[in-house]
């Protein structure tokens, strides 16, 4: 089977430890995990990990059973690109002289539709929120001003179908509340 | 699937004492019913072992002569017995020794809770004497772990440790404790765990699915049932029986599922996988309906999976999701606890036989016998055979006994000839195939059940691997009885090293020591055999000896076990010869 590009959720307890359990199974299989958030999810004391790889929807079908599978997952399942709203953050630190050198990087920067989080005496911060290869198109023209350091961020999503499982997790904490 | 939550009873009659951690474990487990435990004390733990000191009269510890004995100990007794077996051990290289056990625990579903100590919390990651992240290492062999590091969290982790162990598909766990948590005080008060919101251990049973399934069985032509540990684990056998009786569906057993179902039943049509019988790996190709009943498709089982069954619908009943279509294919998943699934299932399915396709295994089984099984049973040379040693004490138990094996040739002739009259009887390294298993888990299912005879059948191989256990059987005077079936050579991989690397014995012979003064070194009662006019006295008195005893069958150096599913054939290709 191809692989393609999959957004694994999972809604969770907050337990030390459990980010290991879930990495391991990818672990286990050689997969690799192009990024991994985990955070606060709509629900109080409820984790939601968001979890970005390209593989076989076999595959990635069978590691979400896997990581439902483990006692502090409440629900997981797995989303292809078409099926989520996702975002990843970019952050580029510059030089401040890199903007004296004229009006590129400033008209860089808004053709992007990214911005300026700090401007500081030494350097700048901007800021790209959007697909990863749109961070790193910005990257790319940013380049010969000279970047100091680019970071990206792990991927975030929601799922634009209705019966996301959220769902389940909600219903599920109005029972035991 | 849905998430059920039980809510956990509040008892307000108790009133709350404070004691120390250490002292609230020993409590736990004596609210959990545990009157036995195995273990190895060291630094981290003394805080509980010396609060077991108080408890000598109502928690029996057994001390192992290395962890991993422990674990394969308390392995046996929970196949056994039906209960969780408990081990103890010390942080760091006590902690670590435990990971073998957990492993095969985890691979066999064997319901385990394991308690280590660890190093203090101030301690912990200052690579202290004895500090190992037993979390971190036990992580991908647990169903669940958990660091305890206030003896207020005691309760709650062990609480939860036991009902996950047991509940659902059943599993090890492991609750580490540091030694600080132990000797610190704390106002007491245990509740058994009941549920635990994030973990719905049983699939709720959907009735369209049993409809399903009924109707791919009552139109089969040529239905075949395989069966495994679920049926067991479940206590499905009843149910599982009259499922079959009903319907009148050929069943072969996974060599985890063996004794499920008595051996002379006659829809028992024997064992499947590389070293299964003939008919149940040849006729997988064959059957049109192939219902699977508390499996999972091991390699072991399937050989080449792009050749396995492809003509079949597959059912699959099974209580883990993540089970189904991971190896095979599922055209209808029951999801359940087995007997729920079963019961239901026999409400829907039709009375009816299936004469000429049983006939097929039949005729199997006569043509096995020709080639493999009438020779091994009833050997005509001179040179002592596995099987006839099996076929021998099968006379003297009348399949009464429980079968305890090793891993390698020895554990499939004792699985393919062993009778078996009950369920639980059968107690094997199955998944993960651990050599060393045998020894200390004969001994733990002596523990587990104290009425029954248990025959340990062992290889020099494996013997040699959990050799020091002999000391624990002596000091716990487990009356296990231990067959050594003695070749000189990793029978196994010699075998395989013979078929399919050109007779190069590479590392596998053995010049082994004389196990007839090592047992009597450990007060064991011990014979040897090496001639068959011997043979059939010596098992008599093994068998009918009252207590452990030690029995060494010298058997033939280079005899092979067959049938055999070459490594990447498919199940159609087995051998005979």
């Amino acid at each position: 089977m191809e692989k393609q590009e999959f957004t694994i959720m999972a809604y969770t307890e907050d337990q030390v430890g459990l980010l290991h359990r879930i990495t391991i199974i990818f672990t286990k299989r050689k997969i690799n995990i192009e990024s991994l958030t985990a955070s606060e999810s709509e629900m109080d004391g409820i984790y939601r990990f968001t979890i970005a790889v390209t593989e076989s929807e076999e595959l990635v079908a069978k590691v979400v059973k896997q990581i439902e599978k483990q006692v502090e997952v409440h629900k997981a399942a797995y989303f292809k690109k078409p099926e989520v709203v996702q975002q990843e953050l970019a952050l580029y630190k510059m030089a401040t002289e890199s903007l004296t050198s004229g009006v590129e990087v400033e008209r860089i920067v808004r053709e992007h539709s990214a911005r300026f989080l700090t401007i500081e005496k030494d350097f700048v911060v901007i800021e790209k929120a959007g697909y990863r290869r749109e961070a790193f198109a910005l990257f790319e023209e940013l380049k010969p001003y000279g970047i100091t350091e680019f970071v990206l961020s792990g991927r975030v999503a929601v799922a634009r179908n209705g019966h996301s499982i959220g769902n389940e997790v909600h219903e599920l904490m109005e029972l035991t509340n | 699937m849905e998430t059920v939550v039980i809510p956990t009873k509040k008892q307000d009659t108790k009133t709350t004492e404070r004691i120390s951690g250490a002292e609230a474990v020993v409590r736990i487990l004596l609210e959990e019913g545990v009157d036995l435990v195995f273990g190895y004390p060291g630094g981290a733990i003394m805080p509980i072992y010396d609060s077991l000191y108080d408890y000598q009269d109502k928690i029996n510890h057994v001390l192992a002569r290395h962890e991993q004995g422990a674990t394969h100990a308390a392995q046996g007794y929970a196949r056994a017995s039906g209960k969780a077996g408990v081990c103890l051990a010390t942080s760091g290289p006590g902690a670590t020794n435990l990971i073998t056990g957990i492993a095969d625990a985890q691979i066999d579903s064997t319901p385990l809770v394991c308690i280590t100590g660890q190093v203090a919390s101030a301690l912990l990651g200052s690579d202290a004497f004895q500090e190992t992240d037993v979390i971190g290492i036990s992580m991908p062999v647990t169903k669940w772990n958990f660091q305890v590091t206030r003896a207020e969290e005691i309760p709650e982790a062990l609480a939860k440790a036991f009902y996950i162990a047991k509940s659902g598909r059943p599993g090890p766990v492991l609750v580490d404790i540091t030694k600080d948590a132990q000797f610190a005080e704390f106002d007491f008060d245990y509740r058994k765990c009941t549920g635990v919101r994030s973990y719905s251990p049983v699939p709720k049973l959907e009735t369209s699915k049993v409809a399903e399934a009924a109707e791919l069985i009552n139109n089969a032509k040529r239905p075949y049932i395989l069966f495994g540990q679920g049926v067991i684990l479940g206590n499905a056998e009843v149910e599982f029986k009259t499922f079959i009786e009903k319907t009148g569906i050929p069943s072969a057993w996974t060599i985890m599922g063996l004794s499920a179902l008595e051996t002379d039943h006659p829809l028992n049509v024997g064992m499947l996988g590389m070293h299964g019988n003939y008919g149940p790996n040849l006729l997988t190709n064959e059957c049109d309906v192939l219902i699977a009943i508390g499996m999972r498709f091991d390699d072991r089982v399937t050989g080449n999976l792009s050749k396995y069954a492809k003509q079949a619908k597959v059912i699959h009943l099974e209580i883990d999701p993540a089970e189904i279509d991971k190896n095979v294919k599922t055209e209808v998943a029951v999801l359940g606890d087995c007997k729920e699934s079963l019961t239901e299932l026999i409400k829907k399915v039709k009375p009816s036989s299936h004469k000429a396709w049983l006939q097929r295994f039949r005729d199997c089984d006569t043509m096995e016998h020709e080639k493999v099984i009438q020779d091994e049973l009833h050997p005509k040379t001179d040179v002592l055979t596995m099987g006839e040693v099996i076929r021998i004490i099968n006379e003297k138990t009348n399949g009464d006994a429980i079968l305890v094996t090793d891993v390698g040739q020895h554990q499939m002739v004792a699985c393919r000839y062993t009778k078996f009259n009950q369920s639980k009887s059968n107690i094997t390294s199955g998944g993960l195939g651990t050599m060393g298993f045998g020894l200390p888990a004969g001994l733990g299912a002596a523990l587990g059940a104290p009425d029954r005879t248990v025959v340990a059948v062992i290889g020099d191989g494996g013997l040699q691997m959990t050799i020091q256990e002999f000391a624990t059987i002596y000091q716990t005077r487990a009356k296990v009885k231990v067959l050594l079936l003695n070749n000189e050579f990793l029978g196994m991989v010699r075998q395989w090293q013979q078929l399919f690397f050109d007779k190069r014995y590479s590392s596998t012979e053995m010049i082994n020591p004389d196990f007839q003064t090592i047992a009597k070194g450990y007060y064991i009662p011990t014979n040897k055999v090496t001639e068959r006019e011997h043979l059939e006295d010596a098992i008599t008195e093994f068998i009918n000896y009252d207590g452990a005893y030690f029995l060494e069958v010298m058997v033939g150096k280079e005899n092979n076990v067959f049938p055999m599913v070459p490594s990447g054939s498919g199940v159609a290709e087995i051998r005979l010869e």
